[in-house]
């Protein structure tokens, strides 16, 4: 009966956030397929530890719990991704066909290239910032840093943000005589 | 480049994250300093095409189902540990009827105090969110088009809300429907954000008896305003900044 009303109680309160975990491991991962596994084991974890979840933000708990499991798993199997730097091309881009690069998609295109070349540390403010919509409260309990940190944290991967579309201009202009 | 003073600033003043006086101060020196003014607009620009990007990935239906089943088995694995005879019956009964109690009590006062805190209209707008997110009640009038979605409401209420699709902002028209708020029949909008749903409540001023504010209710981010002779109230499971910026699109129109 108290597994029961705990697992309802999980449901109601947790379950809802699912996409948001989603969201977030898929931007720290940059691959689909590897945050479907480790957003499903922190569904998990939070399940187990449910009981240490008291009341107040349920996303912004199940959020950290995602973020600490994605820096688990980078560390373990993709640790060259946590290195403080701009990665550009560590990871094998897909040639894009003229067709894919079609005028709707491009604009989106660039973004996600240009956010998954910023380092996790970076990222991880603009996508819970920009896409989850987190107050700077929420981003500095989901990230364990300081709240004065984020202001600067923002600023900064805004910035980076910024340079990483700007390096792609050459190459889309490039693009553009081919077609 | 912004100049060194107010870099960060700019950032929590984009954000809506400074207070009053920061804020105030913030414009002051936006008046007299190019430089930010103009750092200001890229940043806004940058984050529209973010939005427009639709860059939110949501979770594949596998893995909700993986979740739901793996906590589904989770719990009936341990009730199979439960049956091995060298537990203590007797204390384990006692313990499970402690913590059942004390949770039950904690699970009560949180909801108390959340539900104590908030307004009745939010309460009533969340639970009319929650009745509508139930197959088939969403929208009396499904349509993406706002002269269809405006006319409807003609006959339906004894007023004309203002109607119209932001799809072009990212957050497309669904349709609208009749809705309850304290007593009094309020036309209902549904708006999108990525796979979210938004509904909009609105009455006219004072009508209601809404008061503009904003919080949280059981997970879910309401905000009321007024604009234009109207009452609004609106509830979602998206984020909080995706209600302030329909708010803003609603004083445009």
């Amino acid at each position: 009966m108290l597994e029961a009303q705990e697992r309802e109680r999980f449901e109601a309160c947790v379950l809802p956030h699912l996409d948001a975990a989603f969201n977030l491991a898929r931007w720290l991962l940059r691959d689909r397929r590897d945050a479907e596994d480790v957003a499903q084991e922190a569904m998990l974890r939070a399940y187990r530890f449910f009981h240490t979840y008291r009341t107040g933000d349920a996303r912004a708990w199940l959020l950290q719990i995602v973020r600490n499991c994605c820096y688990d798993w980078l560390n373990k199997n993709r640790p060259a991704d946590l290195q403080d730097e701009l990665q550009e091309g560590s990871l094998p881009s897909k040639e894009l066909s003229p067709e894919a690069l079609a005028l709707a998609n491009q604009d989106r295109n660039r973004l996600v290239k240009a956010l998954e070349s910023l380092p996790p540390h970076f990222r991880e403010f603009l996508v819970l910032r920009e896409l989850e919509g987190c107050s700077y409260k929420e981003i500095a309990a989901i990230t364990s840093r300081p709240i004065g940190s984020v202001m600067s944290g923002l600023a900064r991967a805004r910035q980076q943000l910024r340079e990483a579309l700007l390096a792609q201009e050459p190459a889309r202009k490039e693009m553009g005589r081919a077609v | 480049m912004p100049c060194d003073y107010v870099e960060e600033r700019l950032h929590g003043y984009l954000d809506d994250e400074l207070d009053a006086a920061g804020a105030a101060e913030f414009e002051r020196h936006l008046k007299s300093c190019p430089e930010c003014s103009a750092a200001l607009s890229a940043e806004r620009a940058l984050r529209k095409s973010l939005a427009q990007a639709q860059l939110y990935e949501l979770a594949p239906a596998s893995l909700r189902s993986a979740v739901q089943a793996r906590i589904g088995s989770a719990s009936g694995k341990q009730t199979v540990t439960t049956m091995q005879p060298q537990i203590n019956w007797k204390w384990l009964a006692t313990a499970a009827i402690l913590l059942l109690a004390i949770s039950t009590a904690l699970l009560t006062m949180a909801v108390l105090r959340m539900r104590g805190a908030a307004p009745e209209f939010a309460i009533a707008a969340v639970d009319a969110h929650l009745r509508s997110l139930q197959q088939g009640h969403l929208a009396d009038v499904q349509s993406t088009d706002q002269h269809t979605v405006k006319p409807w409401f003609d006959g339906r209420v004894d007023f004309a809300p203002k109607v119209a699709d932001f799809a072009g902002d990212g957050f497309p028209l669904l349709g609208g429907r009749l809705d309850v708020l304290n007593g009094r029949t309020v036309a209902a909008l549904v708006y999108g954000r990525r796979k979210h749903i938004i509904n909009v409540f609105a009455a006219p001023e004072g009508t209601a008896s809404t008061r503009s504010g904003s919080g949280e209710i059981q997970g879910y981010r309401w905000l009321a305003w007024r604009a234009g002779g109207f009452d609004y109230v609106a509830v979602t499971d998206a984020s909080a900044a995706d209600l302030e910026e329909l708010r803003s699109l609603f004083g445009k129109i």
